[in-house]
């Protein structure tokens, strides 16, 4: 019985020993790669360690794309994003939680029919409307989409319903305008959640493709993944470089991640799990 | 709590930059494209009345219609293996095994990392001839140009990039379920076999069809993995183009904007039957704490 335990422990070490090759390895694979030669990465059988380690894809893909615009764009995007989500949906989520206002349901079955549709459903118009304006290719285009949030706002409103009655009404009786309980009562209350969204919206802003790619075509005002994705075509052959673009594009997220590993985590199962 | 005009003054205030963004980003776009996808696209933006010529078009087209298998194929290949897997990995996780921050961690880093990178990674790996897989298994397949393989290929790769977040999900329902439970049937003597099924399975079953319904929704509308993985010259394409693949190319690349708006419209109705379905079924299997 305990030694029939004991292989059932480690059988359960060992599955999770092996996923956790299966993820990690990959990566290896790519930083491996992204040092070695075009010729050492073609040969045959494939050598593990480059015999030789050579920084020159990375050089040859700073000058292929202009990764400094492409870091700039990217975290400007990211930190408008993030702003605009945690500013509207925080009001609005407030607003359907504990404000009822004329018109509040139709608002919401707005909100949540939004939340339930695919994104490209909306982007041609989006596209035609920035086009008209003249605001294709720049800052503003890729943010554009995500000026509000239904998400953020489905999500910010779960958690103010989470904040009790009393509290707003003490607050009230204090002498306190709606606009001062909201600032200074209800918003302090959920700034796990709203950490939570910008976690969310960070992470999905960063890896976007098909927006990115239609609203900016001039390279210098695209995303790093946009940018990444035009290496693509081509150096088709040469893997090297693509790995190494690969690694200089992942690396700000995977660095952030590594250093905020459980709110990120945490961040995002609270998003979806609740 | 009382309602009164203050506030719903500060209501209406609060709620209007969302609502009003709301209206100008997303409910005129989606009018908008309903009423591009009856239009012929014309020179400078232009567009005229086609009647339901797109859709004509569309359905007459063996492209799209390959299209929407390989987007149904996809979301069969990528939902049953990668929730089974992500609940094998949560359960798991879930024995009070030690290091779990770690375990989780690693299971975790494909979700914070573009997709574009992840798909760049795999092709290279995927490779027919230089390839790491083919190399470590002795073979030459030819995993992103085979028809036969190219979508099972790219559903690996689906799988494999949300399978730690799907199990963090899972985690997160499996930490919620009450310790008393588990010590009462243990008194009772049931098997862990017993135990998963009779305790785990049916009070994780509402985070499971959560996770479900998250992760069909985000493969029928797949883009970005098969887009970077099979480029428009690789001849497998027709067999691993999805709906949202061939959406980009016709609006953005033909630039034919009634025809892609077609597409898009029956998209959301695939998706939107797909969804109605499953909550349908739903009664069937989830249990929910009244």
């Amino acid at each position: 019985m305990a030694s029939a335990r004991r292989s059932g422990r480690a059988a359960v070490y060992l599955f999770l020993l092996l996923g956790t090759a299966a993820m990690i390895a990959p990566f290896v694979w790519m930083v491996l790669t992204s040092f070695k030669t075009v010729e050492e990465s073609m040969r045959l059988p494939p050598t593990f360690l480059p015999r030789a380690p050579t920084a020159q894809s990375y050089t040859r893909a700073l000058s292929l794309l202009p990764f400094a615009r492409l870091y700039l764009n990217t975290g400007a995007m990211i930190l408008l994003r993030v702003a605009c989500a945690a500013a509207f949906s925080s009001m609005a989520g407030y607003a359907f939680a504990k404000l009822p206002f004329p018109g509040r349901r139709l608002c919401f079955a707005v909100v949540v029919t939004q939340l339930m549709l695919p994104p490209q459903i909306f982007i041609i118009p989006q596209y035609q409307m920035l086009a008209a304006l003249r605001l294709t290719n720049t800052l503003f285009a890729l943010v554009f989409p995500g000026l509000v949030s239904a998400f953020g706002t489905f999500f910010l409103r779960q958690a103010f319903m989470g904040v009790p009655d009393e509290l707003l009404e003490a607050a009230r009786l204090d002498g306190c305008g709606q606009g001062r309980i909201f600032a200074q009562v209800a918003l302090p209350l959920v700034g796990a959640p709203m950490a939570a969204l910008a976690v969310f919206t960070a992470v999905f802003a960063y890896g976007d493709l098909m927006w990115p790619l239609i609203c900016n075509s001039d390279l210098n005002r695209m995303t790093l993944s946009a940018g990444l994705s035009t290496l693509r075509g081509q150096f088709s052959t040469n893997f090297p470089v693509l790995m190494a673009g690969s690694v200089l594009a992942m690396a700000p997220m995977v660095a952030l991640y590594l250093l905020f590993q459980r709110q990120f985590i945490e961040g995002i199962a609270m998003t979806g799990g609740k | 709590m009382r309602i009164s005009a203050h506030d719903a003054r500060w209501g209406a205030l609060l709620a209007a930059p969302t609502v009003l963004g709301l209206l100008a980003l997303n409910v005129y776009p989606f009018v908008q494209t309903l009423a591009l996808s009856f239009s012929r696209t014309q020179a400078f933006g232009r567009s005229t009345f086609a009647g339901l010529e797109n859709y004509a078009r569309m359905f007459a087209s063996t492209e799209f219609w390959r299209a929407t298998w390989n987007t149904v194929y996809f979301c069969l290949l990528t939902v049953p293996a990668g929730v089974l897997l992500a609940l094998l990995t949560a359960v798991l996780l879930n024995q009070g095994v030690r290091g779990r921050a770690a375990f989780r961690a690693a299971y975790f880093l494909p979700m914070v990392v573009p997709p574009a990178a992840v798909a760049l990674l795999w092709k290279w790996m995927f490779n027919a001839r230089y390839g790491v897989i083919n190399a470590l298994l002795g073979t030459s397949v030819g995993w992103v140009t085979d028809p036969a393989l190219v979508l099972i290929s790219c559903a690996l790769v689906a799988v494999w990039s949300a399978v730690g977040y799907d199990a963090v999900l899972l985690l997160a329902g499996l930490q919620a379920i009450p310790a008393t439970y588990y010590e009462a049937a243990a008194l009772d003597g049931a098997s862990a076999a017993q135990r998963f099924f009779r305790i785990t399975l049916p009070m994780v079953s509402p985070t499971l069809f959560f996770v479900v319904i998250l992760r069909a929704m985000a493969s029928l509308k797949v883009y970005d993995l098969i887009y970077m993985i099979v480029e428009q010259s690789n001849p497998a394409l027709p067999y691993a183009q999805s709906l949202m693949y061939l959406f980009y190319r016709e609006a953005f690349i033909a630039g034919d904007k009634g025809y892609g708006s077609a597409i898009a419209v029956w998209t959301v109705l695939l998706i939107g039957v797909l969804t109605l379905f499953q909550f349908s079924a739903q009664g069937r299997w989830v249990h929910y704490d009244s």
